[in-house]
C-alpha cells in the first residue's frame, strides 16, 4: 500500500478534480454558477442595495417598490417578537426566551446528559421561564397567558410540548413493548392512529371539540388543551423513536439483567432505558428539529405565535406592503434556531458512529 | 407454587382488563357527555345531517357543488381536492427531490452547492410559513388588466394563473388518466410476472406495445370527451378584466403546490442522497470495468438501486407530506379538514365530522401505505442480488 504515487493536491487541481473534470462537467459548472450568481445578486440587490433601512420609513418604502422595506422590522421588531404583551414588561418576555435558551444550549454538553441533571435543568428552566412571564410573585405584574405572544409563546408551547411529551413517550414506548399483549396492542392500535392523523387535526380537535366531550371542571384553557393534545402526537412519534432504540440493544442485556436477578424497574432504569436513548438520539434530535418547526401551526387555530404576531405586525394598512420582508424576518429567526439544532445532530451522529467504531 | 402461577396469570389478566376496560370506558364516557352536551344544545346526534343542504360555498371543486349540495356531497368535495393536490404536489416533490439527491452525490462541487442550499434552506424554515410566503408572493403578481400573456399563453396574474388548456369534460380527463394508472400499475405487474421469464426483446416489445395501447386509448377517450363546438385547445386570452378561456390554478392551489413541492423535495432530496451513498462502490466501479458510459452506469446501475434502497422510507415520506397538505386551510383551499371544520361550524355535528376526518385520513393513509408496499414489493431486489 505504502507504494501508491502521492497524489498532489493543490488549490488548482482540487478546484479542477472538483469543477472542471470533464467538458460536461464544466458547462454544468458555469451553467450552475450562471443561475446561483443571478439569484444572489437579484437578493443582494433587493436586500441590501435597493433597501430601505432605519426607523419608521413606511412612507419612502411605500413609494420605493423595489427594495427590501427593512424600515419595517426596524419599527415594529417588538410586535413581532412579543406579540400583545404590556409594554413596559416586554424585558421579561425578552428575559424568559434568553433563559431557555441557555437551557437548550447547557442540553447540548455532555455533563448535562444524565437521567438527573437533565430533567432538573429543563424544569429549573422553565419554571424561571413561567415566573418570568406569568409575574404576580417577586413584584412582578401578573400578565395572564392570552396576553403572551410572539417568540415566546413558541418557545412556551414547544418547551412544555417537549417537557410534557418526553415523559409520556417513555410510558407509551414501555406500554407497546409491555409482555402483557393486550396492553401492547391497544397501546400499538392508539401510537399507530394518531401517527396517521394530521397534527393539525390533533390540535383542532383538542382546542374546539374537547369543551363538548370532557366534563366542566377538566376542561381547562384553550392554550393548555393544544399543549396537550401536541405533547401526546409528540410522544407517539417519540414512542417509535424510543422503541427503535430499545430493539437496536442487544437482547443479552436485558436477560443478563434478568439472570442477575434484576427487578423490572432497575432493569428499564439502568440497562434498557440508558442504551435505547444513546442509540436514538439522533431522530429524537430531529423529532425536537420538527417539533419547533411545526409549533407554528397554532396559528391557524388562533394562538398568537411569532408567525401570527408577525402578520398583525405587517397587517396595519400602512405597513400591508411589507409582508415579504416579515416572512424573510420570521423565517430568518426559525432558520437560527433549526438549522443550528440539526447541524448539532448532525454532529452527534458523526461523533456517535466513531466511537460506535 | 401452582398458587403462585395462579396468581400471576390473574394478576396479569386484571391488569389488562383494567388497562383496556379504562381505555374504553374513557372514550364511551366522552362519547356519551358529548351527546349529552350537544342534545342540551337542541343538535341530534347521528349522520343524518349528511343528507341536510349545507348553504355554503367552496371555492374550488373539482365535481359539480351549489350551496344546494348534501353535506356528502361537500365533504366529497373534499376529500378529492385533498387527493388531488396530493397527487400533483407528490409526484412534483419527488421530481425534484431526486433532483437534488443527484445533485448533491454528482461529484461535482457547484451541483453539489446549490444542492446543498436549497435543502438547507427548505428543511429549516416551517412549512407554513413557505406557504404563506409563497401566497403572498402570487398575489402579488400584477391585476388581470396589466398582466401579459408568457410563452403563447401563460399569464400569471394575482387572481390566478392562466395556462391552456383542453376543452373537454372533466370525466373523460378522469378516466383517461385512470386508464394510464392502470396502465402503469400492469407495467409494473408484468415487470415482476412475465417479463423477466421473456426474451430481452419479447419483453421490450410488450412494454412499447403496453404503452402505446395505453397512450392511445385515453386520446381516444379525450377526443370523444371533448366539448362539442369550441376548439380543442383554449389558451386564455385577456377579456376585459380578466382573462378568459385555459384553465385557472387559483393562487391557493398554486401556493400549496409550491410550498408542498418544494419543502417535501428537501427532504425526499436528503432521502436520495442517503440512498445513492448507501450504494456499494463496487456497482459502479464494475460497470466502469465493462466500459459503460456514466449515463449507462446513472441510469441502469446506480438510480435503480438507489431507488429500491430509499422506497421503505420513501413511504412514510409521502404518508407524511400528504397529511401535511392540511395546512392548505391557512389561506383557505377547501381541502379536506377545510371541508370537515367548516361544517362543524355550520352544523354543531361534532363528534360525526370529527369522526369522518379521522377515520377519512385513517383510510386514505393506510390505503396509500398499502399501494406504495406494495409497489414495493414488486420492485425490491429478491435474494442476495444486493449485498450491502
Amino acid at each position: 500500500m505504502t507504494d501508491l504515487p502521492i497524489q498532489h493536491t493543490s488549490a488548482f487541481s482540487n478546484i479542477k478534480r472538483h469543477y472542471f473534470a470533464t467538458p460536461l462537467n464544466s458547462a454544468i459548472t458555469v451553467l450552475l454558477a450562471a443561475f446561483t450568481a443571478w439569484i444572489l445578486w437579484g437578493f443582494f440587490n433587493w436586500a441590501f442595495l435597493e433597501a430601505i433601512w432605519g426607523y419608521g420609513k413606511n412612507e419612502e418604502c411605500r413609494a420605493h417598490e423595489h427594495g427590501a422595506c427593512w424600515s419595517f422590522v426596524a419599527t415594529r421588531w417588538r410586535i413581532v417578537l412579543f406579540g400583545l404583551y404590556p409594554f413596559e414588561e416586554q424585558w421579561r418576555s425578552a428575559l424568559a426566551c434568553i433563559v431557555m435558551l441557555i437551557v437548550a444550549i447547557l442540553s447540548c454538553v455532555p455533563v448535562f446528559w444524565n437521567a438527573k441533571r437533565l430533567p432538573v435543568l429543563w424544569m429549573v428552566g422553565f419554571a424561571t421561564f413561567y415566573i418570568l412571564m406569568r409575574g404576580g410573585v417577586f413584584g412582578l405584574t401578573p400578565v395572564v397567558e392570552r396576553d403572551w405572544g410572539g417568540l415566546s409563546l413558541t418557545v412556551f408551547i414547544f418547551a412544555s410540548v417537549c417537557l410534557l411529551g418526553m415523559p409520556l413517550s417513555i410510558i407509551f414506548a414501555l406500554l407497546r413493548r409491555s409482555e402483557l399483549p393486550w396492553i401492547a396492542r391497544t397501546m400499538a392500535l392508539v401510537i399507530d392512529v394518531i401517527r396517521s392523523l394530521p397534527l393539525l387535526a390533533i390540535m383542532f380537535t383538542f382546542a374546539i371539540v374537547l369543551p363538548f366531550v370532557l366534563p366542566g371542571w377538566a376542561i381547562g384553557d384553550k392554550l393548555y388543551r393544544v399543549i396537550v393534545g401536541y405533547a401526546i402526537f409528540f410522544a407517539c412519534y417519540q414512542a417509535e423513536i424510543i422503541r427503535g432504540g430499545i430493539q437496536a440493544i442487544p437482547s443479552g442485556q436485558e436477560e443478563a439483567a434478568k439472570a442477575l436477578g434484576m427487578g423490572y424497574w432497575h432493569r428499564i432504569g439502568y440497562i434498557v432505558l440508558p442504551q435505547a436513548f444513546r442509540n436514538a438520539l439522533p431522530p429524537t434530535i430531529n423529532q425536537f428539529v420538527i417539533t419547533f418547526k411545526e409549533t407554528s401551526l397554532v396559528t391557524i387555530i388562533g394562538f398568537f405565535d411569532i408567525l401570527a404576531s408577525g402578520r398583525a405586525a405587517a397587517g396595519t394598512a400602512d405597513w400591508s406592503f411589507a409582508t415579504i420582508e416579515m416572512y424573510v424576518f420570521v423565517g430568518l429567526l426559525f432558520f437560527v434556531f433549526v438549522f443550528s439544532l440539526s447541524r448539532y445532530g448532525a454532529y452527534l451522529e458523526r461523533r456517535m458512529s466513531l466511537n460506535s467504531r | 407454587m401452582q398458587s403462585l402461577i395462579k396468581s400471576r396469570r390473574v394478576r396479569d389478566a386484571g391488569l389488562q382488563a383494567a388497562f383496556v376496560g379504562g381505555f374504553v370506558a374513557m372514550l364511551v364516557a366522552m362519547v356519551l357527555v358529548g351527546r349529552a352536551n350537544l342534545e342540551a344544545q337542541g343538535l341530534t346526534s347521528g349522520f343524518s345531517f349528511l343528507e341536510r343542504a349545507t348553504g355554503w360555498r367552496i371555492s374550488f371543486s373539482l365535481i359539480d357543488y351549489s350551496t344546494n349540495s348534501t353535506y356528502a356531497r361537500a365533504i366529497l368535495v373534499g376529500i378529492l381536492n385533498s387527493l388531488f393536490l396530493g397527487a400533483i404536489a407528490l409526484p412534483i416533490a419527488t421530481v425534484i427531490g431526486v433532483a437534488v439527491g443527484v445533485m448533491r452525490t454528482s461529484g461535482n462541487g457547484m451541483a453539489e452547492l446549490v444542492g446543498t442550499t436549497f435543502v438547507e434552506l427548505f428543511r429549516n424554515a416551517p412549512l407554513i410559513l413557505q406557504l404563506l410566503f409563497w401566497y403572498t408572493l402570487l398575489l402579488g403578481f400584477p391585476s388581470p388588466r396589466d398582466a401579459e400573456p408568457i410563452l403563447g399563453g401563460i399569464a400569471l396574474t394575482g387572481r390566478g394563473i392562466y395556462i391552456p388548456g383542453l376543452n373537454v369534460t372533466g370525466a373523460s380527463v378522469f378516466v383517461a388518466v385512470l386508464i394510464i394508472v392502470v396502465a402503469f400499475a400492469l407495467a409494473l405487474w408484468m415487470g415482476v410476472k412475465r417479463w423477466p421469464d421473456l426474451h430481452l426483446r419479447q419483453a421490450s416489445k410488450e412494454r412499447k406495445l403496453l404503452w402505446s395501447l395505453a397512450l392511445l386509448i385515453s386520446i381516444i377517450v379525450l377526443w370523444i370527451g371533448r366539448i362539442p363546438e369550441t376548439p380543442l385547445v383554449s389558451i386564455p386570452e385577456p377579456a376585459g378584466l380578466n382573462y378568459r378561456g385555459g384553465i385557472r390554478i387559483s393562487p391557493e392551489l398554486m401556493a400549496c403546490l409550491i410550498a408542498i413541492a418544494i419543502y417535501g423535495a428537501a427532504y425526499i432530496a436528503e432521502i436520495v442522497r442517503a440512498g445513492f451513498i448507501a450504494i456499494p462502490k463496487g456497482q459502479s466501479e464494475a460497470g466502469r470495468a465493462l466500459g459503460l458510459s456514466p449515463w449507462y452506469i446513472f441510469s441502469r446501475i446506480r438510480l435503480p438501486l438507489a431507488i429500491r434502497i430509499v422506497m421503505p422510507t420513501l413511504i412514510n415520506q409521502y404518508v407524511w407530506l400528504f397529511k401535511a397538505t392540511t395546512i392548505g386551510i391557512a389561506i383557505s383551499f377547501t381541502d379536506f379538514f377545510m371541508v370537515v371544520s367548516t361544517a362543524i361550524n355550520q352544523s354543531g355535528q361534532t363528534l360525526e365530522l370529527i369522526a369522518i376526518l379521522m377515520g377519512g385520513f385513517l383510510i386514505i393513509n393506510y390505503s396509500m401505505a398499502w399501494v406504495l408496499n406494495r409497489v414495493n414489493d414488486a420492485i425490491k431486489l429478491k435474494g442476495t442480488q444486493l449485498r450491502i
